[in-house]
Parts: C-alpha cells; structure tokens; sequence
C-alpha cells in the first residue's frame, strides 16, 4: 500500500513523544543555565598552573623551563624566565616565570602543554564560562590569573591530582634520602679526618607545603 | 551568442543567462553560504530549466594551510590539528596520522591500545555513519526529526569520548606508539551499554525511513554513479561500495587488528543515493559487531610503548605511508623524514575531497533539488576538503 512507509516511520516518532511523558531516558535535554548534567572528570578545556600551599607565588610549581612554549602548536603560551631563583616543591633552588601568559583565544586546548611539562606544574582546567566582553585583554590570562591551588586542581580531577601528588611526594622522598645520605656521608667523612674542611651540605628542604 | 553580448542588451537579461547554442542557460552560484552544502562550499552549476548541464565543485573557503603547518612543527604537535581536518570522526584521523608516523619509526602498538583504537575508531564510525544519514534526510527536507534522532545517539558516544579523551570532538587521543590514557574499567562497562543499545536505535531509524516512499521516491535511480568511474576516479569508502566494488582496507590491508573481527562488507548495486544511504546503515550494524567482539576480547597491558618517545622525536630519513579505512573512505597521511625533528613533507590523502571529483557525473542531467540530495550522499566534510 503506498503510503504504509511514511505510517510506518510516523508511529515511531509518535511512539517517541508520548514516551517521553512517561519514561525519563527519554528526554535526552536540559534546561542549561538553571540545570546542568553532571561535570565529566577527564574534560579539559584551558591549561592552568598549579601551586602548593597558601602563597601562589611561592608555591608555584614552574620553574620556567620554557618546553610548553616550545611544544605548544600554536604557540600560545609566552614565557619570561627570573633572573634570580627560588627553592621549589624539594627545596632545590629555581627559575621562576617572571611573565606567565597565555592567550587563551588562541590555545586549542589539545593537552600537550601538560603532557610534555617534567615538573606537574600546569594542567588543564574545567571552566568553559568564560565569555567576555573585552576580545584582548580579557582573553589573555596572565600568572595571576593563571595561578591555582593545588587544592583546586584535586576538586576538578580528583584521580589525576591523586596520582601526580603521590609521584611528587615519591620524588620529594628520593631527594630527601640523596640529601640525608649525603649528609650522614659528609659527616662520617669529617669524622675520620678532623683536620679535613668541612663538606659542602646540600641545603635543606624549605617547607612549602603540599605535595604530601 | 556570448555572455557579454547578452549584456550589452541592457538589463533586459540577467548577465548570468547565457546561450552555448541550445537554448537560455542560467548560471547560479549555490553557496558558499547554502545550508546544504555542508559547510562553506561552492557548486557553479550552468541550468536549462530546472535540468543541470555543468556542475563545477569550488572549494578552498575553509583552506588552513594544514599540511605547510605540518612542515614547520614536531611530528606531536601535528596530532592536535589532525582532529581539525574531518571534524566529525577526530579519533579516525589520529589513528591515520599514527599509524603513518609508527611505519616511518617502525614503532609497535601494545596489544590493549589497538583495541582501544579499533573500539574508539569503530564508535566513530557509528556515529559519522549515523550522522551523514540524519543530515542527508535533512537536505531532503525532512527537517530535523530523523538528524534530530541521530544526533541523540551521537551525544551518548561523544560523551564517552569525552570522559576517555577529556574532548568531545578535538580528542587528540593516540600517540606514536599507542594511545594517550588507559580507558578504566568503569569506561569500558559505559561503552558495553551504550554499545549494546546500539542495534536497538538501528532498527528504529531504520522502520522511520528505510521504507518511506518519500524517500525512495526522490533517492532510488538518481546520482547514479557506474563502478568503473568510481574506481577510475579513486572514489573510496561507502560511495564505492555503494557502487558494487568489493574494497574495504580494514579487509584489504588489516591494519591494527581487524584481522580478528568476524564482519561483512556490505554492497551496493545500484550505485545511486538510496544505495549510498542503505550502505551507511548496514555499515552501522557491522561496526556494532566489530565493537562487541572488540569488547569481549580486550586484554589488560599498557596502552603506550614505554620505549616510545614525546619529545625530541626525530624519525630517521625516510618516508611512509599510512592509511585507514575512514567512516568516509581510505584516509592516508604521507610523510618524509628528512632527520629532523619536523616531516620534509608532510601530506594528507582526503577520502571526501577525491569522492567529490565525481560530483559532475553524479548530477548531469539532475534537477537543482537533486543536486542537494546528491552533494549529501557523498557525505563530506569541508574542514577535511580544504584542508
């Protein structure tokens, strides 16, 4: 019968609206701004940095090493690298970023900043409401800007944040035994020989926080 | 009668109407702003009538100097860009890129990634495949319901790409040598379920349109397009299948592991829309298998060659070819590695760019509303056309 193909299909698309007065799976939609679906762990969308403790700049994790900017395809990152150094997460005195920006209406958010980065210092962020009405300055995010707790970073991907806190507390460990072997060395060593100078001590940690 | 001497008529005539000596022509421009052209594309088309006697395809609108970009920066740093090119089915072109850069390296791929590549590249299939019917029936004018239906499904599978790949469409997943994260047991049960949902939204979109007069009306006997054309114009994917022409290179080359899954390859005969049309959905169901035994037998390992290296990859000189079987046809990356850190060259084979060639044969002697129908069943994608 002509015809019987187009009833067909018509009381599927009838079978799919009263069912969505009954059945919830059905709906498949929310109302946006008043609801929304539940955050996904492993989204990404713009890169942050991470810092430990209270003060970000003193616990800011990148010690300016420059390879996201170099890795970075479209080379929206620009850093400026401190003349002077401050002790990082093990105490090991580094390079700072004196300038941190990244132009976040030019990053693609593609993750290799994160994956190429030896330090966990930056990782990507959640937030994707981020309209402004300002095109230049408003997109361009700065150190400040950029700089969140590590705190922050275990609330928006608990599991990664988890796992990169173990692989730093492991490092942070494996320096402090070095140093602590070396120390105990340097000792035994001026112990045997008292008239020898004293052996250079590898300076101690400086608490800063997290990573435990 | 020439076209400038029409003109100097006065206004009595449109300057597009031309005469070649068979009567009135009438030149028109569809697109590059035309919904039915997919994206920014453009089809000078010269009409008698209602009746098309020249088509000229006119692309490059959405040219973004991929393959010079590719050139100038690491083999890494062209992955990311990749899923720009059929924005649609990201997770294909990664693997195409790969595989490309792992024969150039000789690189091996842990047993789990390649599962993982053949599930991820098997759920892209099913929703470019689900995708390009719905939008095909939209370009026929039944606007929304059947893209609306399709896109549903769409949204459960980019979800999983999302909570595998941390991206829903720009996935930037695979990497030389195997895949970028582990997918978590939790992830792979999510997969099962939608997975085992899948053949139930097949039958139904297949009762909503399959047998639809409508359908079959303005789809069977048009765009006809004979097999030996299609393979001497280098056609591939569904549109060549559609043809009749048994080639498919997950059968042909088995790359990854498709040596492993029981499928059909599923063939037209007609060649025309309807045939095209049919094929996605049978294509779809055979995916769905390929996605359940891929699923039953993946093993546990690492996803990622630990000798494999992120930075300071620098192939030794030589070149390689990779290509897959794309939801839209054979996908091929072709690289030269001159020592550094960058290709020598570096050059992307676009299924839908080559099944366009073919557009002018497919339409002579069609009507204009038929044109839509048949630029829709090649199923492209302009991000990858133009590159």
């Amino acid at each position: 019968m002509l015809g019987e193909g187009i009833l067909k299909g018509l009381a599927e698309t009838a079978k799919n609206f009263a069912g969505s007065y009954v059945s919830k799976e059905r709906l498949t939609t929310v109302q946006y701004p008043e609801e929304r679906v539940a955050p996904i762990e492993a989204t990404r969308n713009f890169p942050f940095l991470v810092y430990d403790g209270e003060d970000a700049f003193a616990g800011l994790r990148c010690v300016s090493c420059q390879i996201c900017e170099k890795e970075c395809p479209p080379k929206c990152i620009y850093i400026e690298k401190s003349k002077d150094k401050k002790p990082d997460y093990v105490g090991k005195p580094q390079n700072y970023p004196v300038r941190f920006d990244i132009d976040i209406s030019v990053c693609m958010s593609c993750q290799i900043c994160v994956e190429v980065c030896p330090f966990e210092a930056i990782k990507m962020d959640t937030v994707f409401e981020l309209a402004t009405d300002d095109r230049f300055g408003g997109l361009l995010l700065d150190r400040e800007k950029l700089s969140k707790s590590n705190e922050y970073y275990h609330t928006i991907h608990p599991t990664e944040a988890t796992e990169v806190d173990a692989r730093l507390a492991e490092e942070k460990a494996k320096v402090e035994a070095k140093a602590k072997a070396a120390a105990e060395a340097a000792a035994a060593k001026a112990a045997a020989a008292p008239p020898a100078p004293p052996a250079a001590k590898p300076e101690a940690p400086k608490p800063t926080g997290g990573a435990e | 009668m020439s076209a400038s001497a029409t003109r100097q008529e006065g206004w009595s005539k449109a300057p597009a109407i031309v005469d070649y000596g068979e009567g009135e022509l009438l030149e028109v421009s569809m697109g590059p702003h035309h919904p039915s052209t997919h994206g920014v594309f453009r089809m000078d088309v010269t009409l008698q009538g209602e009746q098309i006697t020249k088509l000229k395809p006119v692309f490059g609108y959405l040219h973004r100097n991929h393959e010079k970009l590719g050139e100038g920066q690491s083999y890494l740093a062209s992955m990311p860009y990749t899923d720009r090119l059929d924005y649609i089915c990201s997770l294909t072109n990664n693997w195409a890129y790969a595989l490309a850069v792992e024969k150039l390296v000789g690189q091996e791929v842990p047993e789990r990634a390649e599962y993982l590549r053949v599930i991820v590249g098997e759920l892209t299939r099913v929703q470019n495949h689900a995708l390009s019917v719905g939008f095909l029936i939209q370009d026929m004018g039944a606007s929304g319901t059947p893209l609306m239906y399709a896109f549903k499904e769409r949204e459960k599978i980019l979800d999983l790409f999302e909570s595998l790949t941390g991206s829903r469409m720009m996935c930037n997943y695979m990497r030389f040598g195997g895949c970028r994260v582990d997918a978590t047991p939790a992830w792979l049960d999510e997969v099962r379920r939608v997975v085992a949902g899948l053949p139930k939204f097949a039958d139904e979109f297949e009762r909503l349109l399959c047998t639809n007069e409508i359908l079959m009306a303005r789809t069977q006997g048009v765009g006809v397009l004979p097999a030996e054309l299609a393979m001497s114009a280098g056609v591939t994917g569904p549109m060549l299948r559609a043809s009749g022409v048994n080639y498919d290179i997950r059968k042909v080359d088995h790359y990854g592991i498709y040596d492993r899954f029981d499928f059909k390859v599923p063939l037209g005969s007609h060649g025309d829309v309807y045939d095209r049309f049919m094929i996605r959905l049978l294509e779809l169901r055979e995916s769905i298998k390929i996605l359940e035994q891929a699923l039953r037998d993946i093993p546990d390992g690492p996803v990622m060659d630990p000798k494999a290296k992120i930075r300071n990859f620098r192939p030794k000189p030589g070149e390689a070819y990779g290509r897959i079987e794309a939801p839209k046809g054979e996908l091929g990356f072709y690289l030269i590695s001159d020592g550094s850190g960058n290709p020598y060259r570096y050059r992307v084979r676009p299924p839908s760019f080559v099944n366009l060639t073919v557009l002018e044969d497919m339409c002579l002697g069609h009507n204009v509303a038929d044109v839509v129908l048949i630029l829709g069943s090649v199923d492209i994608v302009l991000g990858e056309v133009d590159r």
